[in-house]
């Protein structure tokens, strides 16, 4: 078990290694132009110029740069760990603007992650156990709605019944949960529905056809010939061996949002870090998207961590792989 | 046969028929089969697949989808019957009373619990229990059932067994309740030979220990002959033939039991002495007329093909079977097989 942990601990440091090779090449060796000409404002004298690319290290050869990036990375730089070096518009650390942004993503995704997982697999319990019934069918359509409704017009349609007609909930913006808990959670409610939506969809769709396989195993005509009630057949024989690619798909799904939700954010006015990387994108910012993209490649390669370990847990058989 | 209306009878069936309804037709598995279990009996059931043994098994202990087929009849146990007993009465008998081994161990343990715990489980699915005594009685079973280091490999999974093991673990979850029946479907099949006699030598010391019915599915005869008290030949989901083991071997009186017979490979005789039965086995979604085997039957004369000939017993010395052919010939056919046998 210990060597297992070990050995994906070592293929996540790997894969992180990899990502931030990649990002220094695709945000600072791959696009032209000299980014020093970005820092100097308007027509900056030669003098200038070299002065800032003297401080930006861009006068050194690229693997001492790309050391520095790496090292920065790693054990931070003048602004703290984990160091991204600073924006070119304003010459502040991109470390900052993200972390002043991430707590919305992250509240963004935890409260539609817990909607949708909760729904998402109770729909699928329900539609598998209930099959070809009308329980089924309903639950099957609310699948395919969630899973072909643009989010964009699913946000506004929320936004429009529940905030402008009917005053159920907060309009677009972000309310800061130590401001005022009450505000945050009206103003959050609708994002985590809509986010929630096409995952819940998701979700019931595959629990459905897991549990529906599961179900169809040996193994729970022996739980049902030891007598076991039906429900603790289902959801202790059943949902136990059908788990383990939902936490998969479950813990994916996390890190991929943590690059944004982009559209949901942008509907709210939720301004996190799916709206910082797009606005920077448009102004050719390009540290705060490297910023971004570098934190949401290191979602993915933790999650992944987390995963794997999760599954030595949930499946024995990993264990001993 | 009649059944035996002492107290030692423990099931009696009747009339089971059992048929699935499929988008293609509705499939016959089960067609009126009756037969009878006492204490301290192994009834051997045998036939190709897709005879209906399997089926007719699950339909007793309840484990066919009600929704999603047909089945008449009258399955008795302790003057309940059992086909008609609500879901939830029926699983209070199940696992208890009645408990089932199934073909397969690979695949019948759950594979991310304990074996142990799997089979404390049972105990905890009929008794009020602490867990820790239901574990404790998931030790004593394993151990009972041969499973050395019992203590420790309790707390193994499934895939730490060997097939052998799995199958004594499975009996062992069946014998969590002392249960009057013992329905074992094809429990050696997946297993090694070497294996395949320690599995039925356990299940015979549990059926002498416990006093309890077993009923043995299986296609092979063998293992029949080895332990089985009364013998039931299905085809097609009908009986074919059913008495006493001594009858049913000594003197078998359907062609089919003859072909079985016939087809079955041992030490003393040669590969070139097997007769295989001609053909496959019919489809239950359109079984033949008839007799079922007349298609594959190569005594069948004119009535075969018409009409169906009723379980019956054709002399006071017979036991029952489902034939045209007269007692006479019968005999005379059987005498010159077993001439060809011994040559």
């Amino acid at each position: 078990m210990i060597f297992y942990i070990a050995r994906r601990l070592v293929w996540t440091i790997v894969v992180v290694l990899c990502v931030i090779g990649i990002t220094y090449v695709v945000f600072f060796k791959l696009p032209a132009g000299n980014p020093a000409l970005r820092f100097a404002g308007k027509s900056p004298t030669q003098q200038e110029l070299a002065q800032i690319e003297h401080r930006l290290g861009l006068d050194r050869p690229w693997y001492i740069q790309f050391g520095k990036f790496a090292y920065h990375f790693f054990a931070g730089d003048q602004y703290g760990w984990p160091g991204l070096g600073y924006t070119y518009a304003s010459g502040s650390s991109v470390k900052s603007l993200i972390f002043q942004r991430a707590p919305r993503t992250l509240e963004l995704i935890a409260g539609a992650a817990v909607l949708w997982l909760f729904t998402g697999v109770a729909i699928g319990v329900i539609s598998a156990v209930r099959r070809r019934t009308v329980a089924d069918r309903v639950a099957m359509g609310f699948a395919l709605f969630g899973i072909s409704t643009p989010v964009f017009w699913l946000g506004l349609m929320m936004l429009y019944i529940f905030w402008r007609r009917l005053g159920w909930a907060g309009g677009a913006g972000y309310v800061s949960p130590a401001t005022s808990f009450t505000q945050f959670f009206s103003h959050m409610i609708l994002p985590w529905i809509t986010l929630a939506m096409l995952y819940a969809a998701f979700y019931a769709r595959m629990t459905r056809n897991n549990l529906l396989e599961t179900l169809g195993e040996d193994y729970i005509r022996t739980a049902r010939a030891k007598g076991l009630t039906e429900r603790r057949v289902i959801l202790k024989h059943g949902l136990r061996a059908s788990l383990t690619p939902i936490v998969t798909m479950f813990g994916m799904d996390i890190a991929l949002l943590v690059g944004g939700a982009v559209i949901t954010e942008s509907v709210f006015n939720i301004q996190g870090l799916g709206y910082l990387a797009i606005n920077s994108a448009l102004t050719q910012d390009l540290p705060i998207v490297a910023g971004v993209v570098l934190l949401a490649a290191v979602a993915v390669a933790l999650m992944n961590l987390i995963v794997d370990i999760l599954y030595a847990f949930l499946d024995p058989r990993v264990r001993y792989a | 046969m009649t059944p035996p209306s002492d107290d030692r009878l423990l099931l009696d069936v009747r009339g089971l028929t059992v048929r699935f309804p499929t988008p293609d037709g509705v499939v016959q598995a089960v067609s009126d089969v009756s037969f009878h279990l006492s204490r301290g009996e192994t009834l051997g059931v045998v036939g190709e697949s897709g005879s209906g043994k399997s089926v007719s098994n699950l339909a007793i202990m309840g484990l066919l989808n009600r929704n999603r087929t047909a089945i008449a009849g009258e399955v008795l146990f302790r003057g309940r019957d059992l086909l008609t007993l609500p879901p939830d009465d029926l699983r209070k008998i199940r696992g208890k009373e009645i408990a089932m081994v199934f073909q397969d161990p690979f695949a019948c343990l759950h594979p991310m619990y304990r074996v142990g715990q799997q089979i404390a489980e049972a105990v905890t699915a009929h008794e009020h229990v602490k867990k820790d005594r239901a574990w404790a009685r998931a030790e004593e079973l394993l151990d009972h059932v041969g499973i050395p280091n019992a203590k420790s490999r309790a707390r193994d999974y499934p895939h730490q067994f060997s097939g052998g093991m799995r199958q004594r673990a499975m009996i062992a979850m069946a014998l969590v309740h002392n249960p009057a029946i013992l329905i074992c479907d094809e429990p050696t099949t997946a297993l090694d030979v070497t294996v395949q006699a320690q599995i039925l030598e356990l299940i015979e010391e549990v059926k002498r220990e416990f006093d309890i019915g077993v009923i043995l599915v299986t296609h092979d005869l063998g293992v029949v002959a080895e332990t089985a008290n009364s013998v039931m030949v299905m085809y097609a989901g009908r009986i074919m033939e059913y008495g006493a083991a001594g009858g049913i071997f000594t003197q078998p009186q359907h062609p089919y039991t003859w072909g079985l017979l016939d087809s079955m490979p041992s030490v003393d005789r040669r590969l070139e002495a097997l007769v295989p039965i001609e053909g496959a086995p019919p489809s239950l979604l359109n079984p033949p007329s008839g007799c079922p085997f007349h298609p594959r039957c190569p005594y069948r004369f004119e009535p075969c093909a018409t009409e169906r000939p009723p379980l019956d017993v054709p002399a006071p010395e017979a036991h029952l079977d489902a034939c045209w052919l007269s007692w006479d010939d019968k005999v005379r056919l059987g005498v010159e097989r077993a001439k060809k046998v011994a040559a």
